[in-house]
């Protein structure tokens, strides 16, 4: 493991047709990343993600997306996410098939990939019409008889998280709602990690996980890279963005006009932001 | 002109139903509203549980997603979503969970997966997201979901959850509650009537014999629910 630029991780560690997790359950999204696959123009995408929000919205939109693996695609507390809807309902930018579970059965999924487990066990996608739709088999409890969903694992080829910092050896330390990050990057053959900051030592934090060096391929500081998420103890989230995005996304070229500028037309994370300023300046 | 919106009926009628210590699975919108309303009223020691896996978040502003960080700043105890789902909601510790969705029909089964065929949907909606297994896995299921012929069907379009423990549908006309096997009108909001419930029905809705009107919210209802600001929202 070694601090590097992120452009350096995706060029290196992120192929087109991979099958790539980006996790982060509303809270340190990483967004810094899923930029740069754009950037990159990286190609034929399985997407795995709990809650595909903006993030995936922009990959779809852009075209980097074969399939989706996912559990509830909204843009939270706002409504529909248009270019995934764009997508699914009218194919553009490109078709994209969509392997759909339930929170339960993605988090198990994940669990299991982590635990190096074939398929992950519980109690659900009971009665309803998922289960003809999706990857989920049913299995007998060898001890008691009763019949259990089995979702099969989650075994992404690039698992990317966001953390808060890490330390110059790579350690990683995140804390507050952690989500399925370190189920994520457990059951990925590589890694990412995006950071606010790298320091000298990683200062306990209470309820803060640690990801040993070890078992992460690249970090890569990424200051404000989850925005418009947040990260606990650095910045809040950006809910107006939430807000403005429902707009932004709505039609195809009002969309393709603000990737262009914002984030194709930047280099990194520090010039997305700084172009961003520069739209709120003008408004 | 009422003293209060639909919404804000709707909220005060869930609140009314948490009690003092009900361990609650919350969504965004109505159900937490409804949810810190009980928490800032009769039922200071209700536990709002978030998927995200805040468990006791106690926020003082409405959070816009269920990942802000002010619910895990508040809450007693923060876990990763896979112990949120198998320790919590399947290990059986939650009372009441809270759904909302596109469709319901007469089973309290619901849609919030896609209106349409599923391989060429008319409206692709966000999915089930936590909902199939909260409907499994709490003891009572209370759907919050404003009455229209559009979201109440005959036939849903996907079942995304389904209703064996719908106990409550609480819709800006009225209550709705299972009566042998299905879905009849026990209350109506005050100022709506019976043939407005109708209408906006897509099944021959029945009316319980005994009929009630909900109370209207009181001043104190009212008051606290006012209080509480969406964050983000001015």
């Amino acid at each position: 493991m070694a601090v590097v630029p992120l452009c350096c991780a995706v060029r290196d560690l992120v192929h087109d047709g991979d099958v790539v997790a980006l996790e982060g359950f509303t809270h340190l999204i990483p967004h810094a990343a899923g930029h740069e696959l754009i950037r990159q123009g990286r190609r034929d995408l399985t997407l795995i993600r709990m809650t595909p929000d903006l993030v995936y919205d922009q990959l779809i939109g852009m075209g980097c997306a074969r399939k989706l693996v996912f559990s509830w695609g909204g843009n939270p507390g706002v409504g529909s996410l248009h270019r995934l809807r764009d997508a699914v309902e009218h194919g553009w930018p490109a078709q994209l098939e969509l392997e759909e579970h339930s929170h339960a059965g993605m988090a198990a999924a994940y669990a299991a990939g982590a635990a190096n487990l074939p398929f992950g066990v519980l109690r659900g996608y009971r009665g309803g019409d998922l289960p003809a739709r999706t990857r989920v088999a049913t299995i007998t409890c060898p001890f008691t008889g009763e019949a259990l969903a089995a979702v099969p694992a989650h075994r992404p080829d690039v698992g990317i998280v966001h953390a808060q910092r890490a330390d110059s050896d790579g350690n990683v330390q995140l804390w507050g709602i952690l989500g399925v990050q370190k189920e994520t990057v457990l059951a990925s053959a590589r890694s990412i990690v995006t950071v606010e900051e790298v320091v000298d030592e990683l200062t306990p934090v209470p309820g803060a996980t640690v990801l040993p060096s070890w078992v992460v391929d690249a970090v890569c500081v990424a200051p404000g890279g989850a925005h418009p998420s947040y990260a606990h103890g650095y910045y809040d989230r950006d809910n107006d963005f939430y807000v403005a995005w429902d707009e932004i996304s709505r039609e195809r070229e009002g969309f393709r006009a603000w990737m262009e500028r914002h984030v194709l037309g930047t280099t990194d994370v520090t010039e997305y932001h700084a172009s961003l300023a520069r739209t709120r300046e003008r408004a | 002109m009422s003293e209060w919106t639909a919404d804000e009926m709707m909220a005060v009628e869930a609140s009314r139903r948490l009690r003092d210590g009900t361990v609650c699975f919350v969504g965004i919108g109505l159900p937490s509203l409804a949810a810190n309303l009980a928490r800032r009223t009769h039922a200071p020691g209700c536990v709002l549980v978030y998927e995200s896996g805040t468990i006791g978040a106690k926020p003082t502003e409405l959070p816009l997603s269920i990942g802000d960080g002010e619910l895990a700043e508040t809450a007693d105890s923060v876990v990763s979503v896979p112990e949120m789902f198998a320790y919590w909601l399947q290990g059986g510790r939650i009372d009441v969970g809270f759904l909302g969705a596109a469709q319901i029909d007469r089973h309290g089964n619901l849609n919030s997966t896609v209106i349409g065929p599923y391989d060429a949907p008319k409206v692709r909606l966000p999915g089930g997201g936590g909902a199939p297994e909260i409907a499994i896995g709490v003891r009572d299921v209370f759907v919050m979901l404003r009455q229209s012929r559009r979201a109440f069907v005959s036939a849903l379009d996907f079942t995304t959850s389904v209703g064996d423990k719908v106990r409550v549908v609480i819709t800006d006309i009225g209550i709705l509650e299972p009566v042998d096997g299905e879905l009849a009108l026990v209350a109506l909001h005050p100022g709506c009537r019976v043939d407005e419930a109708r209408e906006a029905t897509g099944w021959e809705l029945h009316v319980a014999d005994d009929l009630r009107e909900s109370d209207r919210p009181t001043e104190a209802e009212l008051q606290a629910l006012r209080s509480l600001r969406t964050k983000g929202a001015g």
